[in-house]
């Protein structure tokens, strides 16, 4: 018997074109905000081949080693979402990544820096570039990572969260700072 | 804390009497409290919504889209600002409360020797300087009362905001450098409760809208009390697009599209234009007419020219343990040693060097924006023992440093967007090369790792693009912002300004509309206008 709810995930996997996929690396960042180990983005404009390239694009554009894979596969996914709706971005997208070719990806850092090298003024790498910029670092997995603490307001800012704390210089003479406006 | 007291005076399109303000910003907010206090009509005129301290967004780039105004700009020149942010040269407010929704709050004075200029650096090829047509002792009363209205820390007895890390950093670097006059800032920040406003609790959001209110804006101080007062209607998402005058010459209505795009026509009494240098001097061109065809208070040719923006430029100072600069108030630190005209050092002009920080996910587009690879995402590595300045400096007026109509691109109601050239005199370089080299050097005194000229980020600062002049032909107003050629019709923003300074200009704006509304009340009750 078919149940409602299958069709739905049926349709939602016929629609599927790509997939990009990866295991958290234990003690990472991400593992705080992951359900499970496992990870797994569906794609609907790219394949997973093309995925697997804009990934690697967004890697070298932006590489932090212990960053995990799903940092940027989050960036390519939002992509990926962008190129559902908009043809035109669909095609930069895709035919960067084929004038990248299948290699790109599994390619050694020096030879894919090499390649986007020679395409820097293109519109797909400048795009890749700028988008790459604004969502990986907007992530909640990029805060963890740098270790950014974000808004505060919620929590009473950091004047009692350590908004002072540094130590490791010397103290400023009263007439250069100002008083607490609380006790701490 | 004053929120919105929902009075509304309602004023009639076809009110004779009533003052037009266009903008609600430092200039156009504090313009409207004055007047409505004294007992005159005012409509005020916003382009964008209202938000208040709950509806402030804490996402950066989703505060960034609720505050910014986006309509399309196009921008030509040398300066970094077209290499790096071609689709963003200027970067100021477009809602209501202006761009006091998402400034810094640094509130420093003009030296008594920066009004005058033209007369101590002299005659400057390549720039257009005039003295101001205020002597600093006038201008003085009126920053002594701006100074208590915006609760400016270290004046009358405030006590300054407490020192952060980075600002523990920079005074570090400061004194190993040997500079002596280094603070916490002359801050628009209670740094205790006062005028009914919170303390600062630090949260570093400063830019994304102040949402315990510590901060000073036009939005939840000025607007509100002048609502209070029965006599003001702020009519929020109405865009002026024309100002109309009579055969004698004098203006008489304002033309803008209101929230629905309907267009619509307020008569006036006076107008006052406050809508940021940019759009001020836009409005002005637009407003061309048979007997004024260059634009209105355009005799001179001025209306736009002489575009100043203030020197910046960021240095990024990496250490090898945390900092933490995104905790606390953004810009609350400052040296202020270089802040003289000392020509030995190749320019002429002083500036300030400033704390300042930028969230993590702006830092990358903004505070490095050129970069990608391993040497940027190695910057980035160290965001949280990464410090920050940069250099709040005065630059020159050049004639052809101008705010003109784009003769292409037009807006959603067919008029033609803003364009902005700036070509940065050799002054204004050296200037920046001067203070970027100083602030690595106190990083590099105190033992950083690595230090970073950063760019020219988008201007915050516009300004002197209807300046006042003694000589009607240099500018485009008189010492009290009434526009040479109309007598009806007053600049109330950052435009008026005679030249730049190296203070961050907000306080000054607000002291010009204080010392404005005494003129324009008089001007009414006199009935000159």
């Amino acid at each position: 018997m078919i149940r409602p709810e299958m069709i739905k995930r049926r349709e939602f996997l016929e629609a599927t074109t790509g997939l990009l996929a990866g295991v958290v690396v234990a003690g990472s960042p991400l593992s705080a905000f992951a359900a499970g180990r496992a990870w797994a983005v569906d794609l609907r404009a790219f394949s997973s081949a093309e995925g697997a390239t804009l990934t690697a694009v967004a890697r070298t554009i932006c590489p932090h080693d212990k960053l995990d894979d799903s940092a940027y596969a989050l960036v390519v996914k939002a992509l990926d979402d962008e190129a559902v709706k908009d043809e035109k971005s669909r095609d930069l997208f895709v035919k960067g990544a084929a004038e990248l070719g299948p290699a790109f990806a599994a390619a050694g850092e020096e030879a894919r820096v090499a390649a986007l090298k020679g395409l820097e003024s293109s519109a797909f790498f400048q795009t890749m570039r700028l988008r790459t910029l604004q969502l990986l670092y907007a992530s909640p997995i990029a805060y963890a990572y740098f270790g950014y603490e974000g808004e505060a307001y919620s929590k009473g800012g950091y004047l009692l969260r350590g908004f002072n704390d540094l130590r490791w210089l010397p103290e400023i003479p009263e007439e250069d700072s100002g008083p607490l406006p609380v006790r701490a | 804390m004053m929120e919105n007291p929902g009075i509304v005076a309602g004023i009639e399109l076809q009110d004779e009497n009533a003052a037009v303000i266009i903008g609600s910003g430092a200039g156009g907010g504090t313009l409207a409290h004055e007047l409505t206090r004294r007992g005159i009509k005012v409509v005020l005129l916003e382009a964008g919504r209202r938000q208040s301290l709950e509806s402030f967004s804490q996402v950066p780039g989703t505060a960034f889209g609720q505050l910014t105004w986006l309509d399309a700009r196009t921008q030509s020149g040398n300066w970094g600002v077209a290499r790096d942010f071609p689709t963003l040269p200027v970067w100021h407010c477009k809602t209501v409360g202006g761009t006091t929704v998402h400034w810094t709050a640094s509130a420093p004075r003009l030296e008594p020797w920066e009004l005058r200029a033209r007369t101590i650096y002299g005659d400057i090829a390549g720039a257009s300087l005039i003295d101001w047509p205020i002597p600093f002792g006038e201008l003085e009363k009126y920053y002594e009362l701006a100074e208590k209205r915006l609760g400016v820390t270290r004046r009358n007895g405030i006590p300054g905001l407490p020192a952060s890390n980075n600002f523990k950093v920079m005074h570090a670097g400061a004194k190993k450098l040997g500079y002596k006059r280094v603070h916490t800032g002359h801050m628009a920040i209670n740094s205790r409760v006062y005028d009914g406003r919170s303390f600062c609790i630090q949260q570093g959001f400063c830019v994304q809208g102040c949402k315990s209110g510590a901060k000073w804006s036009t939005l939840y101080t000025e607007i509100p009390r002048a609502e209070k007062t029965g006599n003001l209607e702020l009519r929020t998402e109405s865009m002026a697009t024309r100002i109309e005058h009579r055969a004698d010459g004098r203006v008489n209505a304002v033309v803008y599209r209101d929230a629905q795009g309907r267009e619509q026509r307020q008569r006036a009494r006076v107008v006052c234009v406050a809508g940021n240098a940019i759009e001020t001097a836009r409005l002005l061109l637009l407003s061309e007419s048979t007997q004024f065809p260059q634009g209105l208070a355009n005799s001179s040719g001025q209306v736009g020219r002489n575009y100043c923006h203030q020197i910046t430029g960021f240095v990024w100072g990496l250490f090898d343990k945390p900092i933490y600069s995104w905790r606390g108030a953004t810009l609350a630190g400052v040296v202020e040693d270089e802040l003289k005209n000392d020509p030995e050092r190749g320019f002429v002009g002083g500036y300030r060097m400033e704390l300042v920080t930028l969230d993590l996910p702006t830092f990358p587009l903004v505070g490095l924006p050129y970069g990608w690879g391993r040497d940027f995402a190695s910057v980035i590595e160290n965001y949280r023992n990464m410090a920050g300045m940069f250099i709040n400096g005065e630059d020159l007026p050049r004639p052809d440093n101008r705010i003109s109509l784009d003769p292409a691109i037009k807006d959603v109601y067919g008029l033609p967007v803003a364009h902005i050239h700036v070509d940065e005199h050799g002054n204004d370089q050296a200037m920046r090369k001067h203070a970027q080299g100083q602030m690595r050097k106190m990083y590099d005194a105190i033992g950083a790792k690595r230090s970073i000229p950063g760019p020219t980020p988008p201007a915050t600062h516009n300004l002197c693009t209807a300046r006042m002049s003694a000589d009607p032909g240099k500018g485009v107003t008189n010492a009290w912002g009434r526009t040479h050629d109309i007598k009806n019709l007053f600049i109330s923003d950052g435009s008026a300004l005679s030249t730049p300074g190296g203070a961050n200009p907000t306080l000054t704006i607000v002291a010009l509309a204080l010392r404005q509304a005494e003129y324009i009340t008089e001007q009414l009750k006199s009935g000159a206008v």
